[in-house]
């Protein structure tokens, strides 16, 4: 055994539970980021995690550190909670679209409005995975759902929500980016981003929010490799990529 | 000890404070503001002291979840309307065993309906407002004394059942002013937090959570809290008796409708008649004991409430159909006076 090395291992914030997630979804290889991430800043005795409802409310399964479970949309208010009476804690929640972007909406506006020092990673996979694929907030013009199935209408489902942008109207966040999962070189770029939302945390500048695209293979009706392809083609055209906003701004 | 003149609202708040409650998030709503003011004004001068307040009664109840399941005293307060909206956190709470206090100042409903007194959310206090089979403790006093002496209860009694718990109240309690002394905090010892979310440190993970999805184990999990349920009613009962030993009618009422029933007791007294009062503090768990005690000697009840029946309901399952049980209530923030009551009292009596 001396003479080997391990060159690629289980994050510690990682448990060793097999996820319930289907095949070719994006959610575990966000959840393997956010745990190098905490490994590597070493905060996973201080950190408390936020698990939402869709298909991430397991989440805390796969995590080896504190959690708690909130009600749809709820937990930036959750966060605010623990963050308050913790405030040398690291808080982050875990969203979906719907969650995030449609029931708990009012939660996020002003949990980033009021600057709350808590880190959100929201995913945006443009469609409701855990109750079967119907249409949500972040669902594209013309992407059929089980709730739109002649194909998202603008007209009478309205417009699908950039909440990166939006968000960077307030005063209150310290940085926003919108990040993609569909490949290596993205990854990369997500993982950088998540370090860096919790560092801005851990400097105590207030509100992060990394808003990751993701694939549904399963609710998008297409193959893992074919969902990765349509998540590039349609979903980074009108959710661009890059920093909406950045600790330099703020200062 | 030192009496203060002090609104109900506002003795609220300092009982809460007393109590160790470091941490409150609201949203306004009349008539309890003066409750979240007074709280805004003193927690930020207490080390580590929170106040927040919420975007909505919804976040405000969801952010009471987390600073609970991270093991801080917490408090939030409403009245009616905005109870409803924070029906879905409590179920929650309730769920995921956590502590925390709730102050409900009540007012007329449904829906908007006005803000004055009433008493019609005694269904959605008692009978679980939220979704799911679960308890809270409501307690509901009938003076700003005891308003400060029950918060401070309510706070034990939360982190030794790791359950909400309400402290019931209408809009006349919230406004009126009385003397009040504050109790010393209690020192009884109560259960570590040791399942507070704080961060590992060296332990294994803690999880705050109410979500079972499989049946057997969520059954499993409904029956462990309907066993603390059964301990709470056989622990934590409170109720008021006045004037039944030989009374052949006695009235049940609570908080405001108490104390409006006692003077209308009196007069009956001075008049001859021998009607009695039976006072429930805790509203879950009602408190049968005092009408088994006088179920022989008294020939009928008559329930008083600030809405159309909904305590009545319990009284009758108390009663049990062995004495007849009347009812006399105003509803939509209407407060009965001693004399209409007197009119129900003396209706009774001259009835047999």
């Amino acid at each position: 055994m001396e003479n080997r090395k391990v060159i690629f291992e289980r994050p510690r914030s990682m448990t060793e539970a097999r996820t319930h997630y289907c095949p070719g979804c994006t959610h575990g290889i966000i959840h393997r980021l956010i745990a190098e991430t905490i490994d590597e800043l070493d905060i996973q005795d201080k950190v408390i995690g936020i698990a939402p409802v869709g298909c991430s409310v397991l989440a805390y399964n796969y995590f080896n550190f504190d959690m708690q479970q909130a009600a749809h949309g709820r937990a930036p208010a959750v966060a605010t909670g623990i963050k308050r009476v913790l405030p040398d804690n690291i808080v982050f929640s875990y969203q979906g679209d719907g969650d995030l972007a449609s029931i708990g909406t009012a939660e996020i506006v002003h949990a980033a409005a009021r600057g709350e020092n808590i880190t959100v990673i929201f995913i945006n996979n443009a469609i409701y995975g855990m109750t079967g694929g119907q249409m949500a907030p972040t669902s594209l013009v013309g992407q059929k759902t089980q709730t739109s199935p002649y194909g998202r209408d603008a007209k009478l489902a309205g417009y699908p929500i950039k909440m990166c942008e939006m968000l960077s109207a307030l005063n209150g966040p310290a940085y926003l980016a919108r990040v993609s999962v569909h490949d290596v070189k993205n990854i990369n770029k997500a993982k950088r981003a998540i370090k860096t939302a919790f560092e801005t945390q851990m400097k105590n500048k207030g509100f992060s929010l990394v808003e990751v695209l993701s694939s549904c293979p399963t609710n998008w009706g297409m193959h893992p490799i074919e969902a990765l392809k349509w998540l590039e083609e349609n979903m980074i055209p009108y959710y661009p990529l890059g920093e909406y906003k950045t600790l330099e701004e703020v200062k | 000890m030192e009496k203060v003149l002090m609104k109900g609202n506002e003795a609220i708040g300092e009982a809460a404070i007393r109590a160790g409650c470091k941490c409150f998030f609201g949203y306004p709503i009349t008539p309890q503001s003066e409750l979240p003011a007074y709280l805004a004004k003193k927690l930020p001068k207490i080390e580590g002291g929170v106040f927040l307040q919420a975007e909505s009664e919804v976040a405000a109840i969801n952010m009471v979840y987390g600073a609970a399941g991270a093991g801080a005293r917490v408090m939030t307060s409403s009245s009616s309307p905005g109870i409803s909206l924070k029906q879905e956190g409590i179920s929650y709470i309730a769920g995921a065993e956590l502590p925390c206090v709730i102050i409900n100042i009540v007012r007329g409903g449904p829906g908007l309906g006005d803000i004055q007194p009433a008493q019609s959310d005694y269904f959605q206090a008692t009978k679980g407002g939220g979704h799911g089979d679960y308890k809270l403790i409501v307690l509901a006093p009938s003076s700003i004394q005891e308003i400060a002496d029950l918060v401070m209860d309510a706070f034990d009694l939360a982190d030794r059942y790791r359950n909400p718990v309400m402290v019931m109240g209408d809009g006349a309690l919230g406004q009126m002013m009385e003397p009040v002394a504050f109790k010393e905090p209690s020192a009884v010892e109560l259960p570590p937090k040791d399942w507070a979310t704080t961060g590992m440190k060296g332990r294994k993970p803690n999880l705050i959570n109410s979500l079972y999805l499989d049946p057997e184990k969520l059954e499993k999990h409904n029956l462990k809290l309907q066993a603390k349920y059964k301990e709470i009613q056989e622990k934590e009962v409170r109720y008021e008796t006045k004037y039944c030993e030989d009374a052949e009618l006695v009235i049940v009422a609570y908080g405001t409708t108490a104390r409006i029933a006692e003077t209308a007791i009196r007069q009956g007294r001075a008049e001859g008649i021998k009607v009695g009062l039976i006072r429930p503090i805790t509203l879950w768990p009602f408190p049968t004991k005092p009408f088994e005690e006088v179920i022989n000697s008294v020939k009928q009840f008559l329930t008083i409430e600030m809405n159309l029946g909904q305590m009545l309901e319990d009284v009758k399952l108390a009663v049990n159909g062995r004495k007849p049980v009347h009812f006399y209530g105003r509803t939509g923030g209407m407060v009965p006076t001693p004399s209409e009551i007197l009119t129900q009292i003396k209706k009774l009596a001259g009835g047999e």
